[in-house]
C-alpha cells in the first residue's frame, strides 16, 4: 500500500510570460518550475522546501488544478486528472484540496463559517440540508471547533482558529490527498504546535496524504516522512526526511540547514551579500546555485546536473555534480 | 490531541467588533457636514414626496394677470413666473421630478456599470479589453454631445434625457467596480471557492459581489448629485422635461430670458439644485469615510507627530544604571478606544549598554512593538499615550524633552529597522537618494561629502559595488539588500542604539542568517546597542546577549540568553520554547499552549499566564506578581517557577 504512487509528477513545467507580441517580438518568459519530477506515495507527508522565488507555491497551486503546467503531466491516482481540470475542477477537487498559507484571506469576509464550509458539500458532493448538517458538526469536530462559531464571521476568529476552519473546508469534499502550502507560517509559534498537532491527527484518523509545503525547516523535519528540497524552480535534492536532514548531499540544503536558527546556536554563515538568486529572465547553463556555491568548478557552469541517487541510496538523490559525503 | 480543544472544552469569547466600534449610523451622525447634509436633504425629499398633500396651487396652471408676482407676495410665498405659475408649486414638484431622474438614473447606471465592472475584473484578459475598451469609447465623448446624441436620436423628453445620463454615466461605475474586482479575484478566497466547486457565475456574484457593494453604495451616493445636476443640464437646454412639466433645470431655462427684469425665477431653481446637490454631496462624502475599508483603519484621524504623555507623577531625579545608555523604567503605554483603556505595555524596564543587545520575545499582541515604539514616541496619539515611566537615553529623559529634541534623537542616536523594508524605503528615490537625505538630515554636508559616506555606509553593510547601488531603486533590490540598505540609514549618524522589530522576519533562511551576523559584527564593531524584538527563540540565540520574554505587556523572565534557554524558569518561557519544532529533533512532540492570551483591556489583577498555566494555584490569581530575582542577572515574574535543579529537557 505504502509504495503505490498517488500522486506522480511527471517533468512538469510551468512558464510564465514569453510567446511574442504584437509586433511579432519574443516576450520574456520566466520558468517558475522546471523538470519537477516526484512521486507522492498513499498515506506520507512529503515536504516540499525551498526560499521564496524557488517555485514550491506554484508547484503546489498546479497540484491543486488551479494553475496547469505548459509540458508534463500531474497524474493523480491513475488518472492524469489534472488535464482534465481545465474543462472541469471540480473532479479534482473532490480529491486534492488546498491549505492556504494566510487563513484569514482565504475565508470571504462577508460569508458566515457555515456558508463557508457547506460550499464544498454543495457543490461538490451535492449533500442535502441534513446531510450537511450532520457533516458541518463532523467537520467542526474533528478540527476542535465548537459548533456555536458556525455562524459567525471570518473577523471574529484569531489566526490559529481561523486556519483550523480553513483546515475543515479543504477536508469538507473527503479528499485523499491535501496540499497544505505555508499552513503555519502565518500564525504565533503557540498556536503552530496546535495546528501542527491538529493536521497529525487528522491524517491518522482520515487515512490522508499531505504535500507540506514551508519555508521552514524545522517544521518541514517534524512533519515530513520524504523532503525534497526546490531551488530555483527544480527540485535539488529528495530523500527521506531524516536522511536528508542528517546528511544532506547537496550545498544548497547543506547551507539552508546551517543558516536555520536554532534555540541555543550562533550561526556559523558569514556576513556576506551573496545571496542573489540568478537573473530569472536569464538563467545560467549549468547549475542555479553555481554562484553561491562553495564546491562549484567550471563543470556545474557548462552543465545541469541531473537528479540522481548518491553513493547507492536510490531513495536519497541530489542534483549536484560534487556532492557532500555522508557524515 | 488534548493540546488543541481550546475551542470545543471553553469558548473563548469571540472578538465583538461591534463594542470596541460605534456602528456605521453613529459614526455618520459623528461627522458634523455629513449631518447637516442628511438633515437638508431629508427635509428635501420629504417635502418632495409630500408634494401631493401639501396644499399647493396647481404647478402647470398658468395666469397670464399674476404674472411676475415678486416673492412674498400675496398667495404666492415664492412668487411668480412669467406665465403666472406659482413658483414654490412648480419648484417643489421640480424637485420630485428631478430626485426621481437623478435617482432612477443612477440606479440604472450603477446596475449595467457595475455589472460590465465586475465581468470585466473577473474574468480579466480578452474579455476585459473588450469591455473596458467599449467604455473608454464612451468616456472618450465628451457627456454632453454624448446625452445630446442619445436624445436627439430618441426625441427629447424627459424619460429619453434619463437614458442618456444613465448611458453617460456608466463608465464611472464600470471603471471603479472594476478596479476593485480584479482585485478581489487574485485573492485567496476566490481560489477557495473554486476548489470548493463553485461555477465562475457563482463565485462572482456570491463571493466578490458582496465584497464590492459598499464601493458601489459609495459611488452611487457620490454621484446622485452629479446626475441631477446634468438631469438640470438637459432640461435647460430643452432636451428634458418638456413643458408645462416642471423640474429644475426647465425652470432655470424659462427664467434665463427675464434674468435682469425677475431674477428671483431663476435664482430659486438655482439655489435649489445648490441646496440639494450640496446636501447630497456632504453626505455621499459622509457615507464614503463610513463605509470605505481604506479609510475604516483610521486613516481619517490625524496623529500627532509624537505619543502623548501623560504621567501620574512626574519621576524624580532617577540615576541611569552605570553602563547603561537606554534605560527605561516602569514604561506603561495605553491606548484609549471609546471608554475602554487597553494596557499595552504595564510597567516594562529595559537596559541595553554600549555595544549589548537585548532581545524582546513574545507572540503577537504581546505589546513588545509597543513598548519598544514608545521610547521615541512613535506610538500613534489618539488613540495612544505613554502612561508612566521614564526613558533615560544617556541620563536624558525622553518622556520629558522637547518636540525638537525628539526629532534631532530620531535617526541619530537612537534609530530604527523595521521588518518590511520595501515599504520602508520610499519607491520613488533611489537607495542614494534615501540614504543621503538620511546623512544630510542631522549634519548639513555638501552632497559630494554625503555621496561618500553613503558609499561608505553601503560598504559597512558589505553590499558589493556600492558606487552603483546608490542608483538603484528600492524594487531593484533583493529582499536581504533591501534590509541592508535600511541597516546603513539607521548607521547614518553615529547611532547609539538601534531599535530592531522583527528586521529579519520577512527573509528567506540564509538571507536572514547572514543578515543577523552582519548586524552582530556592526554592533561589536560600532559599539551600538541593539534592542531586538522578535518572536523567535532560534533567532534570540544568534544575535542577543539577554532576552525578556514577554507576556500581555509585561515581562515575565529576563535574564542572559543562554541560561533562559537551558533552564527557563517561567512556565511561558518553558512552554514557549517547547511549542517549536528544532532542527534536528524531529521525533520531539510538540507542545502546544492551551488557551489564549488574555484581552489587555480586562487583565486578570494576578498572574497573566495562570488561566494557561499548568502550575498554577489560588495564590497566582490572588495578587499582581512582581518581578523578582532569581540567580545572577536574572529576574522572573511567577511564585512557583521551574527550578533549576527540576532541570529542563
Amino acid at each position: 500500500m505504502a509504495d503505490a504512487a498517488l500522486l506522480s509528477i511527471e517533468k512538469a513545467e510551468r512558464v510564465f510570460g514569453g510567446g511574442r507580441n504584437l509586433f511579432g517580438r519574443a516576450r520574456p518568459a520566466v520558468h517558475a518550475v522546471q523538470d519537477v519530477s516526484i512521486e507522492v506515495r498513499r498515506g506520507e507527508t512529503l515536504g516540499i522546501v525551498g526560499e521564496s522565488g524557488c517555485g514550491k507555491s506554484t508547484l503546489a497551486r498546479m497540484i491543486v488544478g488551479l494553475d496547469a503546467p505548459t509540458a508534463g503531466r500531474i497524474v493523480f491516482d491513475g488518472r492524469d486528472l489534472v488535464a482534465e481540470a481545465g474543462r472541469d475542477l471540480r473532479r479534482l477537487s473532490r480529491e486534492v484540496q488546498y491549505v492556504f498559507q494566510d487563513p484569514v484571506a482565504s475565508l470571504n469576509p462577508r460569508k458566515t463559517i457555515r456558508t463557508i464550509l457547506e460550499a464544498p458539500l454543495i457543490h461538490l458532493l451535492g449533500l442535502d440540508k441534513q446531510a450537511r448538517a450532520a457533516r458541518l458538526s463532523e467537520l467542526m469536530d474533528a478540527v476542535n471547533l465548537a459548533p456555536e462559531f458556525l455562524d459567525r464571521y471570518p473577523h471574529e476568529f484569531s489566526g490559529g482558529q481561523a486556519q483550523r476552519i480553513g483546515i475543515a473546508r479543504a477536508l469538507a469534499a473527503d479528499p485523499k490527498l491535501i496540499v497544505l502550502d505555508e499552513p503555519v507560517s502565518a500564525l504565533d509559534v503557540s498556536v503552530q504546535a496546535q495546528v501542527l498537532n491538529i493536521l497529525d491527527g487528522l491524517k491518522h484518523k482520515f487515512g490522508l496524504t499531505y504535500v507540506f509545503i514551508s519555508h521552514d525547516l524545522s517544521v518541514v523535519e517534524s512533519v515530513s516522512d520524504r523532503v525534497a528540497v526546490m531551488y530555483f524552480g527544480r527540485i535539488v535534492e529528495v530523500g527521506p526526511g531524516r536522511s536528508v536532514f542528517r546528511h544532506p548531499r547537496h550545498p544548497y540544503t547543506h547551507l539552508l540547514l546551517q543558516s536555520a536558527p536554532a534555540p541555543g546556536r550562533r550561526s556559523l554563515v558569514s556576513d556576506d551579500a551573496t545571496a542573489e538568486l540568478p537573473d530569472p529572465y536569464n538563467p545560467p547553463p549549468g547549475c542555479a546555485f553555481h554562484a553561491r556555491c562553495p564546491r562549484g568548478t567550471d563543470l556545474c557552469n557548462a552543465r545541469l546536473p541531473r537528479l540522481e541517487a548518491v553513493s547507492g541510496d536510490e531513495s536519497h538523490q541530489a542534483a549536484c555534480f560534487h556532492p557532500h559525503e555522508r557524515r | 490531541m488534548a493540546e488543541a480543544n481550546t475551542a470545543t472544552g471553553n469558548p473563548p469569547r469571540p472578538v465583538n467588533r461591534s463594542s470596541g466600534r460605534p456602528d456605521n449610523l453613529r459614526l455618520l451622525l459623528n461627522n458634523k457636514l455629513a449631518t447637516a447634509g442628511l438633515a437638508i436633504f431629508a427635509l428635501i425629499v420629504l417635502t418632495a414626496l409630500a408634494a401631493p398633500l401639501l396644499p399647493l396651487p396647481d404647478p402647470d396652471v398658468t395666469a397670464p394677470a399674476d404674472r411676475l408676482f415678486r416673492p412674498l407676495s400675496e398667495g404666492h410665498l415664492l412668487g411668480t413666473d412669467a406665465l403666472g405659475r406659482d413658483i414654490l408649486s412648480r419648484l417643489i414638484w421640480g424637485t420630485r421630478v428631478s430626485l426621481a431622474v437623478g435617482i432612477s438614473a443612477t440606479l440604472i447606471a450603477a446596475f449595467f456599470g457595475s455589472l460590465i465592472g465586475l465581468v470585466a475584473g473577473y474574468a480579466g484578459g480578452r474579455v476585459d479589453t473588450f469591455l473596458m475598451r467599449g467604455i473608454d469609447m464612451v468616456m472618450a465623448f465628451p457627456y454632453i454631445l454624448l446625452a445630446l446624441a442619445i436624445v436627439a436620436v430618441l426625441g427629447p423628453g424627459l424619460l429619453n434625457a434619463l437614458y442618456a445620463i444613465a448611458v453617460v454615466n456608466i463608465p464611472f461605475f464600470a471603471r471603479n467596480i472594476r478596479g476593485i474586482a480584479l482585485g478581489l479575484s487574485r485573492r485567496e478566497f476566490v481560489d477557495a471557492a473554486r476548489l470548493s466547486g463553485e461555477s465562475n457565475a457563482q463565485i462572482l456574484f456570491i463571493e466578490v459581489l458582496p465584497n464590492v457593494l459598499p464601493v458601489i453604495i459609495i459611488t452611487m451616493s457620490t454621484t446622485v448629485g452629479w446626475m441631477i445636476l446634468e438631469t438640470a443640464g438637459l432640461s435647460f437646454l430643452g432636451l428634458g422635461a418638456q413643458p408645462p412639466q416642471a423640474d429644475l433645470g426647465s425652470m432655470l431655462g424659462d427664467g434665463r430670458k427675464i434674468l435682469f427684469t425677475a431674477p428671483h425665477v431663476s435664482i430659486i431653481p438655482g439655489l435649489m439644485i445648490f441646496a440639494l446637490v450640496m446636501s447630497i454631496n456632504l453626505l455621499g462624502d459622509g457615507v464614503r469615510d463610513v463605509l470605505d475599508p481604506r479609510l475604516k483603519s483610521g486613516a481619517l484621524t490625524r496623529p500627532l507627530a509624537r505619543t502623548a504623555v501623560i504621567r501620574d507623577i512626574a519621576p524624580g531625579d532617577i540615576e541611569p544604571s552605570p553602563g547603561a545608555v537606554l534605560d527605561v523604567r516602569g514604561l506603561k503605554t495605553e491606548f484609549r478606544f471609546g471608554g475602554e483603556v487597553f494596557k499595552a505595555v504595564g510597567g516594562v524596564d529595559m537596559r541595553v549598554g554600549r555595544g549589548e543587545c537585548l532581545g524582546i520575545v513574545g507572540e503577537s499582541g504581546s505589546g513588545k512593538t509597543v513598548a519598544a515604539m514608545s521610547i521615541m514616541g512613535l506610538v500613534p496619539t489618539p488613540p495612544g499615550r505613554i502612561a508612566g515611566g521614564v526613558a533615560l537615553l544617556e541620563g536624558e529623559d525622553l518622556f520629558a524633552v522637547s518636540d525638537e529634541r525628539i526629532r534631532q534623537l530620531r535617526g541619530s542616536a537612537v534609530s530604527h529597522v523595521f521588518q518590511d523594508p520595501l515599504s520602508t524605503l520610499h519607491p520613488l528615490f533611489t537607495v542614494g537618494d534615501q540614504l543621503i537625505e538620511a546623512i544630510q538630515s542631522h549634519r548639513s554636508m555638501p552632497k559630494s561629502r554625503a555621496t561618500e559616506r553613503a558609499v561608505e555606509l553601503l560598504n559597512l553593510v558589505r553590499i558589493p559595488n556600492p558606487a552603483e547601488r546608490l542608483k538603484s531603486y528600492p524594487h531593484e533590490l533583493s529582499g536581504g539588500m533591501r534590509q541592508r540598505v535600511c541597516i546603513a540609514m539607521a548607521l547614518a549618524d553615529d547611532a547609539r542604539i538601534i531599535i530592531a522589530d522583527e528586521p529579519t522576519t520577512a527573509l528567506d533562511v540564509t538571507v536572514q542568517a547572514q543578515v543577523l551576523a552582519l548586524l552582530d559584527k556592526l554592533r561589536r564593531e560600532r559599539d551600538v546597542g541593539i534592542l531586538f524584538i522578535t518572536h523567535d527563540f532560534g533567532v534570540v540565540s544568534a544575535i542577543c546577549d539577554r532576552v525578556a520574554v514577554m507576556y500581555a505587556g509585561q515581562f515575565v523572565e529576563t535574564g542572559a540568553t543562554g541560561e533562559i534557554l537551558k533552564s527557563p524558569a517561567h512556565p511561558y518561557t518553558a512552554k514557549l520554547i517547547d511549542c517549536v519544532p528544532v532542527l534536528g529533533q524531529p521525533e520531539r512532540r510538540l507542545d502546544a499552549i492551551e488557551g489564549r492570551p488574555p484581552v489587555v483591556n480586562n487583565l486578570p489583577i494576578g498572574c497573566a499566564f495562570a488561566e494557561r498555566c499548568p502550575r498554577a494555584q489560588d495564590d497566582c490569581r490572588a495578587a499582581p506578581i512582581p518581578l523578582t530575582e532569581f540567580g545572577q542577572g536574572r529576574a522572573v515574574r511567577c511564585i512557583h517557577p521551574i527550578l533549576m535543579e527540576a532541570g529542563h529537557g
